[in-house]
């Protein structure tokens, strides 16, 4: 019956997920009571490989890969749909052949419009 | 194996007018490309619009209430009603921006394409007979009013607001996703009618589970409606996004948010009446009051109307707190004259901005009435409807549903709503009292144009008309509503 329901199964996974927890959480605390603490400014910077640190990590760098980027997860997506699709094929018949048309259709429009937009457009 | 999704004709038929706005927003896409002029594109909307419009009355006169698509998808007056909104809206909000994108340099086409994607999303919202179609159509309205929020690319408060709402609208989304998930596992169905069967048949009304996927689903709603303590984002949102779009927002969603509402609480959860009451209450008194008594420190006239869209929000609620099909019609009622007057108002606002001048802030109203006597009585009216003071439209839409409120026995309720109604004509009147009696700092220019005007006629003459024969659109919403 619906409410009802425990998920008994799934009891070692709360254990282990509590267990996780201590061990994680025992360590940093243990290490912020064992450690001795003596910071100076040598020490605080950054680790980069030895070399002293230049600049900031985030730099700016131009909209256009992720435009290119998104792109890539539009059409990307659809050819993971066209895989099961093209699998089950000989299951799914007329109806299947039509809705993945339609769909690739709608993709199509998409496509005209980002070409004629520019967006593939590098310079 | 059978395929055991089965499509007929009869399924197909009833999404006529999503499909008619959906093929024609493709088609804006593709005309946008060779097309210089965006005023011919602007018209393809419209035409798409009347389609659907065509489309929804061939459909309305055919069935009483139909489920299609495996009971997923249902057509029934109430959906139909709010169709009429929606097109509505999007063919007013289409007329009042052709102008004014121009002067914010973003006549770009795919504002009228996303225009008519977040319409039929608010479709789906208002037909879905299951959570899973409902949210689809959800997120179908949401990701395209984000867009639009955002769609002044070179002005960073666009850009903020469409970052704003975008979060929040996300974090909502979680919101409705945890409740229907929730109410999944306790019912072990989607679907809006099932769920209201397995609340009666297993009597799990008094579970806290059930209890708290019902408030998960009620808070994300509250975020799409702007109610308060979820309405936060509603003013930066409504002052950053282009004012027609902060006009299409305050009523398109608004509007869809309620009818979802309304068929959920009403339909699913009609057996849980007593706890979503208990809930909707302490909601409605204090977004009436945040709405009410922020706005009247505000200086910016998109800021004050989005504080006071969220006052009409509760007002709006108050109808379906009453719990009865009358107190629903009620609450519709409302929501069609909130559509005109609310629109109305935004495009006099507006009408303000020209070439480089904002027109947003409230001193700038001061004088208009000398200037351009016409447009100030336009504004004096759209007011004066918005404070609920008759003959307008927007005093028989709260005497409805404080009447249904009080009949249903929630009297100190409607006593506080009077007094927050009360208070909010402060500040509607202030613009008054700016235009009338105030003289101008500055010479002020109208930005006019033939469909604006369009626009302004028709929600001035529905304010006028629906204040003085109220009968009808109430008449109207009661047939609509009675097969629900």
């Amino acid at each position: 019956m619906p409410g009802t329901y425990i998920p008994t199964d799934y009891f070692p996974v709360l254990v282990i997920l509590l267990i996780a927890s201590a061990i994680g959480l025992g360590a940093l605390v243990a290490g912020i009571l064992v450690r001795p603490r003596r910071p100076y400014a040598q020490k605080l910077t950054p680790y980069e490989s030895g070399n002293p640190p230049i600049g900031e990590p985030r730099s700016q760098f131009s909209v256009k890969f992720y435009i290119i980027a998104m792109l890539f997860v539009v059409f990307d997506v659809e050819a993971v749909f066209m895989y099961p699709w093209a699998v089950a094929y000989d299951k799914l018949g007329i109806f299947g052949f039509v809705e993945m048309m339609l769909f690739m259709f709608i993709l199509l429009i998409g496509y005209i419009y980002v070409w004629k937009k520019g967006a593939f457009n590098w310079e | 194996m059978d395929l055991p999704i089965t499509i007929t004709l009869m399924d197909i038929r009833a999404i006529v007018p999503e499909l008619t706005l959906i093929c024609v927003g493709l088609i804006i896409m593709l005309l946008d490309l060779v097309v210089k002029k965006k005023d011919l594109v602007a018209l393809a909307g419209i035409a798409g619009t009347v389609l659907a419009l065509f489309g929804t009355y061939k459909l309305y006169g055919v069935t009483d209430t139909q489920f299609v698509f495996s009971n997923m998808f249902v057509l029934d007056g109430y959906a139909n009603f709010f169709k009429v909104i929606f097109y509505i809206n999007l063919i007013l909000t289409i007329c009042i921006s052709i102008k004014y994108m121009e002067i914010e340099k973003s006549s770009f086409g795919e504002y009228y394409a996303l225009l008519l994607f977040a319409t039929s999303g608010m479709m789906i919202m208002a037909s879905a007979a299951d959570l899973i179609v409902l949210y689809l159509g959800l997120e179908l309205m949401a990701l395209s009013t984000y867009i639009l929020t955002g769609l002044m690319r070179k002005q960073p408060r666009s850009n903020e607001a469409a970052i704003k709402y975008f979060f929040l609208g996300a974090f909502s989304s979680a919101f409705l996703l945890y409740g229907i998930s929730l109410t999944y596992g306790m019912t072990g169905t989607t679907n809006i009618k099932e769920i209201a069967f397995a609340i009666s048949t297993l009597g799990i009304a008094d579970n806290p589970i059930m209890y708290l996927g019902l408030i998960f689903m009620i808070v994300a709603f509250s975020f799409k409606v702007a109610l308060a303590p979820f309405h936060m984002w509603a003013p930066d949102v409504y002052e950053g996004a282009p004012t027609s779009i902060t006009a299409f927002m305050s009523v398109g969603p608004k509007a869809a948010g309620f009818a979802v509402m309304g068929r959920i609480l009403m339909g699913a959860f009609g057996d849980m009446q007593a706890q979503w009451v208990t809930v909707l209450i302490p909601l409605a008194v204090l977004t009436m009051a945040t709405g009410s008594i922020i706005a009247l420190s505000q200086t910016n006239i998109k800021r004050m109307l989005a504080y006071s869209s969220i006052a009409h929000a509760g007002y709006i609620l108050l109808g379906i707190i009453a719990g009865t099909p009358e107190g629903l019609t009620a609450s519709v009622n409302y929501l069609m004259i909130y559509t005109f007057m609310n629109i109305g108002a935004f495009a006099i606002v507006i009408m303000l901005r020209s070439k480089g001048f904002q027109g947003e802030n409230l001193d700038d109203y001061k004088g208009l009435a000398k200037s351009h006597p016409v447009a100030a009585a336009l504004m004096l009216i759209f007011m004066f409807s918005l404070a609920g003071i008759p003959p307008t439209a927007g005093f028989i839409g709260k005497f409805y549903v404080f009447m249904e409120l009080i009949g249903s026995g929630y009297t100190p309720l409607a006593i506080i709503a009077i007094i927050f109604s009360a208070i909010s004509a402060f500040f509607y009147l202030r613009i008054v009292v700016y235009m009338y009696m105030k003289d101008a700092e500055q010479e002020i220019v109208l930005t006019q144009s033939p469909t604006m005007n369009i626009a302004l006629a028709v929600t001035s003459v529905m304010v006028l008309v629906l204040g003085i024969f109220p009968s009808f659109l109430l008449y109207f919403v009661r047939y609509s509503i009675m097969g629900y």
